[in-house]
């Protein structure tokens, strides 16, 4: 049986680790090599990097923490953040990311997961979707960081990068994400029943039972997390457990 | 020992890479290459895949005299060699993804999409899930029963001759996840991204 993988996400800027707050107020904490190899030691099922201010800076110094994480951590990575062009992407596999997560640059053109599809292959290409609650049942895409409002509904847009080759979406509820006060359930169970590829959900975990739901309740194949693993309120072991013990099923490792 | 990783220029073998050279450290030569005559020379092969079925036929078409290299040192002479993902699809006489694709037609059968049973289940099948082993294989020493490894894909490889394979997976159906014949072996999902134990099929596969 397929496992319900649970993803720690690294907010990188400038080559450190760091966790906003609704995006604003960065706290410096850690070395994105050191920190993904212990969440890889630790049973994380995947990696994923956020290249947070990507948009604006050097790619490089990404693409050089890729290259020494992928050297150490033997489970899927996946990076975004400022994600543009077919040569931002070539870059990141060659540097050895598994998967790539395209936010902005697939809200302005769709095409262009279209294209990276096709060029790279589905398994590679994340859509990561930010929504806003608008009203009752309707949520609407943002982009650059929850700053821009596009006008687009959500579950058209899942519906649309699903037909355009997406292999998966990483949904983030814009008025959840740094809160802790749970995943947007009614949002993720919207776009996990009105899809059929896999939906990554992301954005509010503040306890283990959040991970539950977002699973139980809101459908997703994978849950991510960011502060809760990241400032060592849980280990990667421990969200396993409790998962498992509400039979849930997960890959428990004998870390 | 000297071990090929066929780069024919078909999606991202950096993953690959990666896991064989820390598996291979100090023990195994490892070369990336599409050379023919080094591939001719080397002891083992390992012939990775990502994107369709057709892109990586495609791919290894365009390099003059690379199948049939293959062919002659995993069919004819019985050396070695590793599929991965689509590596190991290719091994089929035909795939149906993007359009009707003759394989290498190593191992008779086919590469059609999972039945998802009308959206019942998700597509690509993605994640860690547990293999069943279905035979003894040399890549399996010392691999538990029910392991898990790492998928990402939306076409499975059903062979005619089921004796050939050595494990499955449950999704949807019982899906065929790895094959062995002689020295010919195949996954479907990926050793490279499948943590420690996919580290161990990998040590595995370098020390046959």
């Amino acid at each position: 049986m397929l496992k319900n993988r649970i993803i720690p996400c690294l907010d990188v800027k400038n080559g450190r680790v760091v966790k906003g707050i609704n995006f604003v107020e960065l706290k410096d904490a850690g070395d994105p090599v050191e920190q993904a190899k212990i969440y890889s030691d630790g049973g994380a099922d995947e990696i994923c990097f956020l290249d947070i201010t990507a948009s604006n800076e050097n790619r490089e110094t990404i693409i050089d923490i890729v290259r020494k994480t992928a050297k150490a951590c033997f489970v899927p990575l996946t990076v975004g953040g400022g994600v543009r062009t077919i040569q931002n992407i070539t870059d990141l596999l060659l540097a050895g990311a598994d998967k790539v997560s395209i936010n902005t640059a697939a809200v302005k053109n769709v095409d262009f997961v279209k294209e990276a599809s096709k060029k790279f292959g589905s398994q590679c290409i994340v859509v990561a979707i930010d929504a806003k609650k608008v009203s009752e049942n309707k949520w609407e895409v943002f982009t650059h960081g929850g700053r821009n409002k596009t006008g687009i509904d959500a579950v058209d847009f899942a519906k649309k990068v699903e037909e355009n080759g997406a292999g998966e979406i990483l949904l983030t509820s814009m008025d959840k994400d740094g809160t802790k006060s749970g995943y947007d359930v009614d949002l993720l169970k919207t776009i996990t029943n009105s899809t059929n590829i896999p939906v990554i959900a992301s954005g509010g975990v503040g306890t283990l039972d959040h991970l539950y739901d977002g699973i139980v309740k809101g459908g997703a194949s994978a849950v991510l997390a960011a502060s809760i693993f990241h400032y060592g309120e849980y280990k990667i072991k421990d969200a396993k457990e409790y998962l498992n013990s509400k039979n849930v099923s997960v890959r428990l490792t004998n870390v | 020992m000297n071990v090929t990783i066929v780069d024919y220029q078909s999606g991202n073998i950096s993953s690959v890479i990666n896991s064989f050279t820390e598996v291979a450290k100090g023990k195994v030569n490892l070369e990336v290459t599409s050379d023919i005559n080094k591939i001719k020379s080397c002891d083992k092969i390992v012939l990775p895949g990502q994107g369709s079925f057709k892109s990586c036929v495609d791919s290894l078409n365009s390099i003059s005299g690379l199948v049939d290299t293959l062919k002659d040192f995993a069919i004819i002479n019985k050396k070695p060699l590793l599929g991965i993902c689509v590596g190991l699809q290719m091994f089929a006489d035909i795939g149906y993804e993007e359009e009707e694709t003759r394989g290498l037609g190593w191992i008779s059968g086919k590469v059609s999409k999972i039945d998802n049973q009308k959206g019942k289940f998700k597509l690509p099948h993605i994640g860690w899930n547990e293999i069943e082993i279905q035979k003894e294989s040399k890549i399996f020493k010392d691999i538990k029963n029910k392991s898990h490894m790492y998928f990402v894909h939306s076409y499975e490889f059903i062979p005619e001759d089921k004796s050939v394979i050595s494990a499955t997976t449950d999704y949807s159906s019982k899906i065929v996840c790895s094959v062995e014949r002689d020295n010919l072996f195949g996954t479907q999902f990926h050793p490279e991204k499948s943590d420690k134990t996919g580290l161990k099929i990998i040590d595995n596969f370098l020390k046959l």
